[in-house]
């Protein structure tokens, strides 16, 4: 069930066009903000919202690169190697994570914590390496500085998990 | 808690117009803004005619930052002036080409800079509503911008009968989620429609089938913010700012090998050298250059002798190259050119829309010629397969992405063709044991 | 008319309508520039990049397929670099695609190996790893193979923009871009194979075709499909006397490219396992089976038998709507002078009668709509029916007239049928209010208050739109019988210009049957059996004698079987147990049921005769579409143990000692053409494939009640008994939605 919240957003964000069917791709945004994921019912809530055939969102899924049908991790991390972060070592820092967590391009760790994506270029290049973890950008990123966000991830959702 | 500091570093030789707020404590609220000149532009527009504001516009010889460079005036003056039609005027923030991370600061410490050459842009060819397409990625720009824009409504400078000039404007903020195509301007249209982001057959062009096939503009975070500067100050002074026919100035991305990355706002037309040398501290390390990357990685790349150049987009052009989106790259001697390449290609293949069939097979055949011809498997054929790979490629796509693949990949094969030589001769890679800096 | 446009194409003058694009105009003066995604019809896409070509003043190659002709263009399409262009394409296509064109179903007919051969890039430079996919099952029909697709997005157009049914997307992007279909792994649609046909590689391929044959040892035959009243023409490929796939090959005939699930797919019931292949003689309650001659002996020996004891008044006859022209003018001349009785009729799926008498007696029957006037048509109104399920190529034809050039469509209909889609006003009347609306549109009488949605507002903003457009196609279904189409038809010739009509009738042949004659009381050509100069016309060229009462219809005959007086019925291709929903006891007073039939239908299992008849696939004649086109079977193949309608007839009238000299089905057609009012029809033409119209005259008695015309409302799956013994019409899950589904 998508919450209240996610509806009441989804109406304010239609809202601004003329045409319904341009909400579709940052809705699929938002909803997955929410879920985590694109999931079948995300997309034919969509569909139903704008008046398009489920399959229409389903092509805009596959279009854009930030969407997933799966889970991610909870912390998404996205490193970035095109040209500017690999002449400062973004190649390095993608081994690390890879090596710190586990896994491989577009792998979850088996806990859900992370995940990992090799990514393009993140408009961060006057501070590359730079990686994403999911929206908070992370620069001139070392792996001793990456060996203490991923300290300071795990603590968070430590401390996240005592709460609930 | 993110963790990135302001690439803003600075240099005496900076001439500040559109970062000159940048340093102001909270310089993204609209109580700074106004504070500091904040639509005044817009208030001296509303007392112009509409095609005053286009002609100031066309004199400023302000050129696209999005990087094809057209005059951003002549291009507002292909809108219709007779249509029933409504019509639109889209700001590309969609800040996708490598190299390049310029809109984004403008838009995290001036977003009302841009707000108000949206309207000024409206006013000029009388549309009533503007969006603002924002890569997926800068969620946080977004919310900048959400709230700039919530502000601007606040206090009149958006909405209905803005400063009581009886002119209407409605502005929004629209994220895409991942795809450097939807940069390009009718590819930002069919995603900004929810569509998948492929781009539309040229002609007809925006300025009079745009978006839901009326007239629309549609320019780069930075051209538009220059607007407010031009109407204030005047579209001579501004052009002055500049080399003849490149008005203004330009924030340039140094990223790279280069001891100070950062972005810095020069003179359209300051000397490369220079702005490696002087500006950027010089190659990172001390090492020798071996190449530059003019302007985003769609661009010819420039060998260490092609650097005397000032940095403007006729000059460019003129030894083959181009201005771009502002993204100087810096690659230093220890680098290979083989790997660069292969970086460069494997971006493109993964970013190709797949529309068109010598972009979709060429970028994808490129990256793995490359990527074998890397690693160790090298045939004496592939330099010359790859060069006959990219001009089938060139001039023969859709859209400009094809040619954005080809032209690096064309300048690497021909000004470092030795490199591949040796790769050949070596059976492998002759840098890789060589020590890879890394801070 | 704007001026037209000079250009020149390699330095030949070429003068085109404004507008053309480079690639028609190039084709006018016989250059061909390839392609893969351009395809006439279908919305452009730039993206195949093959019909690159050089432009003088332009300062790169421009794709032919987007570029608008403009006065003094001067192109080169032979130029050095136009060539290697089209060979590096073709380099580009071939670098992810599978050289499996060996055992692909499309080597031999493959637009991608045509062009190969032609334009060059034989030998290729990639020495990559080519990209691969498991090829996907999207129904029991249609097949995708990734690694052969070249993305030209004709399937997804055809499905969009041609069936209206959206079933196709992209999925991913980049070189990893793939078809993908609706709901999830699999395609739920119309299942007409459309994009199948119109894939220019072996990307898509068909469930019932593939690795069957090799194109080239297979022989095709032009026919018509059998199935609907539309009439489609079809190539059926045969290999081995197998029928193994129907496509429009040279999309030649009225439906071009077009063939809906039935007539792509439907045709498997000629090779079903369970066709009769001997007659049965029912002996001690049994069907055995027996040889032709030992069943047609009984079959004469009993009428004879019957007709002695209790004269002709106790001998019926219902014919088909699927049998041939040729077939049905025989079968009542027999019952009329062989039998001597009018007790001859069939299922009526459209009031035919009515429409030719009311045009008959406005003096206008040249207003009979053919398929091409519908597609052509600039406005439209259509009353009841459903096209999308009933007529697929007339649907199809609509959608072509509004998408191609804007026809305005007008619907009154009580279901919320799919063309409303389509429809500029649509007008959704209570059930069964459709007449009920057209006799209110026609000022016959004033139309109740709840008779549609927006009350009779509604109502006369349909009127005033129609007096506003010229040239209206009327089309209507059997909700519209009897004088309420002689309303129709005077109300519609009121509109501007040139209104024309067609009545919306069911199988590939209910129009010839009326045409024909299996009625009760008209002659063929719908002369009254009351005109005694028709009669006498008949008389003289049959050299035998007609009752002049007319016959009983088919409610009737039932009638008289229940009450005795019937003894004996004939029934040929048809199944009126179940199409008329009758009781098991309905015919057990019969001392003689003879069925001719392609199948053991509940009508035959209670049969002291059945015979097994020939298929539409196994002989040669003519048919009669809907909008009264009459258009020629070809036969295709044999099929031991059977025999044809008109084989059957001719044996019969042999053994009752007539001496009928027909040689083959065109004798007979040569015998319609003389008599037949309305069937003067040029055979040449005929005999080359193209479907000619008839203009009926005549003024047949009025409906005598309403339950003699009645559709079986067939859905896009269905086609009465037939589609049951089809393994593809119901192997596909969408056979299985309520009727009326829309995809
Ligand atoms: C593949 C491709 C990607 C592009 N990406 C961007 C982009 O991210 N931002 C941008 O402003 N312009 C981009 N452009 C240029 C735009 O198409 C367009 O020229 C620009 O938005 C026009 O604005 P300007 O005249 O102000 O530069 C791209 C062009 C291409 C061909
Ligand atoms: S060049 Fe062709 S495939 Fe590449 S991005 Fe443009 S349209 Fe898409
Ligand atoms: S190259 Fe990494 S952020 Fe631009």
């Amino acid at each position: 069930m998508l919450s209240d919240r996610l509806k009441a957003k989804f109406d304010s964000v239609i809202a601004r066009y003329p045409l319904k069917r341009s909400a579709i791709v940052p809705l699929l945004l938002f909803a997955q903000d929410e879920i985590g994921y694109v999931s079948d019912e995300a997309v034919e809530e969509i569909a139903r919202r704008v008046g398009v055939n489920p399959i229409e969102v389903i092509e805009d899924i596959g279009y854009y690169s930030m969407l997933h049908r799966q889970p991610v991790g909870k912390f998404h991390l996205q490193v970035c190697t095109n040209i500017s972060c690999m002449l400062r070592g973004g190649e390095k820092i993608f081994e690390h994570c890879a090596k710190e967590l586990g896994i491989e391009h577009k792998q979850t760790t088996p806990d859900g914590l992370f995940s990992l994506e090799e990514v393009e270029c993140l408009g961060a290049c006057c501070g590359a390496p730079a990686m994403q973890v999911n929206y908070d950008f992370y620069e001139n990123v070392t792996p001793e500085k990456l060996d203490a966000l991923l300290a300071d991830l795990r603590k968070k959702d430590q401390g996240s998990r005592i709460k609930d | 808690m993110a963790d990135y500091r302001n690439p803003m570093l600075g240099s005496p030789l900076e001439v500040k117009v559109l970062t000159r707020r940048f340093d102001l404590a909270n310089s993204a609220s609209i109580a700074v803004y106004v504070a500091h000149e904040g639509y005044q532009a817009l208030k001296k527009a509303f007392g112009m005619k509409p095609d005053e504001v286009i002609n100031e516009v066309k004199k400023s010889n302000l050129r696209g930052r999005g990087g094809a460079g057209f005059n951003a005036g002549m291009k507002w003056s292909f809108v219709p002036g007779q249509t029933t039609k409504p019509k639109y005027v889209v700001s590309n923030a969609d800040e996708s080409e490598p190299g390049t991370c310029k809109d984004r600061v403008l838009m995290e410490y001036d977003p009302h800079q841009l707000i108000e050459g949206i309207v000024i842009a409206g006013y000029a060819i009388q549309s009533h509503q503007g969006y603002i397409y924002i890569r997926g990625e800068y969620r946080y720009l977004m919310d900048i911008l959400d709230r700039a824009i919530e502000e601007a409504y606040a206090q009149g400078y958006l909405g209905k009968n803005i400063l009581g000039s009886g002119f209407d404007f409605d502005l929004a903020t629209h994220t895409g989620a991942g795809a450097y195509e939807c940069g390009e301007e009718t590819a930002l249209l069919n995603s900004l429609e929810g569509l998948r982001g492929y781009p539309r057959v040229k002609p007809p062009f925006p300025a009079l089938i745009g978006l839901y096939g009326c007239p629309t503009i549609i320019n780069n975070v930075e051209t538009l913010s220059n607007v407010p500067h031009i109407i204030s100050h005047g579209g001579d002074w501004y052009a002055k700012l500049g080399t003849p026919n490149n008005g203004g100035t330009r924030l340039f991305c140094l990223s790279g090998h280069i001891e100070r990355p950062g972005i810095y706002e020069l003179p359209m037309g300051f000397p490369l050298r220079q702005m490696i040398e002087d500006v950027g501290g010089g190659v990172w390390h001390g090492k020798k250059l071996k190449c530059v990357i003019p302007g985003g990685s769609s661009c010819p790349v420039l060998t260490a002798d092609e650097i005397d150049v000032p940095m403007d987009f006729d000059s460019l052009a003129r030894i083959g190259s181009m201005l771009g989106s502002g993204g100087v790259v810096i690659l230093d001697e220890d680098t290979c050119m083989v790997k660069a390449a292969w970086r460069i290609m494997k971006f493109y293949a993964h970013e190709s829309c797949g529309w068109c069939v010598p972009c979709r097979e060429g970028t994808h055949w490129l990256k793995t010629l490359l990527e074998r011809f890397h690693s160790d498997g090298g045939m004496p054929d592939d330099p010359d397969t790859a060069l006959d790979v990219s001009y089938n490629i060139l001039g023969k796509t859709l859209c400009p992405l094809g040619d954005a693949a080809a032209m690096p990949m064309i300048s690497i094969l021909k000004k470092f063709r030795h490199e591949f030589e040796e790769h050949l001769k070596l059976g492998s890679c002759p840098y890789e044991k060589r020590a890879v800096n890394v801070a | 008319m704007a001026e037209p446009i000079k250009l020149s194409i390699d330095g030949k003058p070429v003068t085109v309508p404004p507008g053309t694009l480079l690639i028609e105009a190039a084709k006018q003066v016989g250059i061909e520039v390839p392609s893969f995604c351009y395809y006439p019809g279908l919305s452009l896409q730039g993206a195949c990049r093959m019909c690159l070509v050089a432009i003088e003043k332009m300062p790169k190659l421009q794709t032919a397929c987007t570029t608008v002709v403009t006065n003094g263009m001067v192109v080169h399409t032979d130029t050095p670099e136009v060539a290697n262009t089209r060979k590096s394409m073709l380099e580009f296509l071939l670098t992810n695609h599978p050289l499996d064109c060996p055992v692909c179903d499309k080597g031999g007919e493959c637009e991608l190996q045509d062009a190969v051969f032609r334009y060059g890039a034989a030998e290729t430079r990639f020495l990559e790893g080519k990209l691969h996919e498991e090829e996907k099952k999207f129904s029991n029909l249609v097949y995708y193979d990734r690694p052969r697709c070249i993305l030209c997005f004709r399937c997804i157009r055809v499905c969009d923009e041609g069936m209206d049914v959206n079933a196709y997307g992209i999925g991913f992007r980049a070189a990893h871009s793939e078809i993908i279909p609706n709901r999830g792994e699999q395609l739920e649609c119309e299942e007409c194979g459309m994009c199948i046909d119109i894939c220019p590689v072996g990307a898509l391929t068909s469930g019932t075709y593939r690795y069957k044959t090799r194109p080239w040892e297979v022989t095709y035959t032009g026919t018509i499909c059998n199935h609907c009243g539309d009439g489609c023409r079809t190539t059926l490929s045969v290999r081995n006397n197998v029928v193994i796939r129907a496509n429009n090959r040279d999309h030649s005939g009225l439906n071009g490219e077009f063939l809906c699930v039935k007539g792509r797919f439907g045709w498997d019931f000629v090779n079903s396992e369970r066709r009769l292949k001997s007659p049965l003689l029912r002996k001690n309650g049994k069907q055995e089976e027996a040889s032709w001659e030992e069943a047609l002996t009984f079959t004469v020996e009993r009428l004879k038998t019957i007709l002695a004891e209790h004269g002709p008044g106790a001998v019926a006859v219902i014919g088909s709507n699927r049998t041939t022209n040729e077939e049905d003018y025989l079968l009542q001349r027999f019952a009329r002078t062989v039998l001597g009785t009018n007790d001859i009729d069939h299922h009526r799926t459209a009031d035919f009668s009515s429409l030719v008498r009311a045009l008959t007696e406005a003096g206008a029957t040249d207003r009979y709509a053919t398929i091409e006037d519908i597609s052509a048509a600039k406005s439209l109104l259509l009353i009841g029916n459903d096209p999308t399920h009933q007529h697929p190529l007339i649907a199809y034809q609509i959608r072509q007239a509004v998408r191609q050039h804007g026809a305005r469509l007008y619907i009154v209909n009580s279901r919320e049928i799919k063309l409303r889609r389509q429809s500029s006003q649509y007008l959704q009347v209570k059930p069964q209010g459709e007449a009920e609306a057209v006799r209110a549109l026609a000022g016959q009488a004033p139309a109740a208050q709840d008779l549609c949605a927006g009350g009779t507002g509604a109502l006369t903003a349909l009127a005033d739109a129609l007096k506003k457009e010229s040239d209206t196609v009327i089309l209507f279904g059997d909700e519209i019988q009897g004088q309420t189409v002689n309303d129709l038809v005077t109300c519609g010739l009121t509109l501007p210009g040139k209104t024309r009509f067609v009545a919306l009738g069911d199988y590939a042949n209910s129009r010839g049957a009326a045409d024909m004659g299996l009625l009760p009381d008209t002659l063929p050509g719908y002369q009254p059996l009351s005109n005694e100069k028709a009669r006498e016309r008949m008389e003289s060229a049959w050299a035998a004698k007609i009752p002049a009462a007319p016959g009983r219809n088919i409610r009737s005959i039932f009638e008289g079987i229940r009450a005795g007086e019937i003894k004996a019925l004939l029934v040929f291709g048809a199944n009126p147990v179940k199409t008329f929903g009758l009781d098991n006891a309905a015919l057990t007073g019969l001392q003689l049921l003879f069925v001719a039939e392609l199948f053991r239908t509940e009508t035959a299992e209670l049969a002291n005769v059945v015979v097994p008849a020939a298929s539409f696939a196994e002989k040669s004649g003519t048919v009669t579409n809907t909008c009264g086109e009459v258009q020629a079977l070809k036969r295709t193949m044999r099929q031991a143990g059977t025999r044809s309608d008109l084989e059957i007839l001719l044996a019969l009238a042999r053994l009752f000692g007539q001496r009928w000299t027909y040689q083959s089905p065109e004798d007979v057609l040569r015998e319609i053409i003389a008599l037949v009012p309305g069937y003067d029809i040029p055979l040449p033409s005929l005999l080359v494939g193209r479907a000619v119209p008839t203009h009926p005259e005549g003024r047949p008695p009025a409906l005598e009640r309403p339950d003699l015309v009645f559709s079986s409302r067939d859905s896009l799956f269905t086609s009465g008994t037939l589609s049951r013994y089809s393994w593809a019409l119901n192997s596909v899950d969408e056979a299985k939605k309520p009727y009326g589904h829309a995809f």
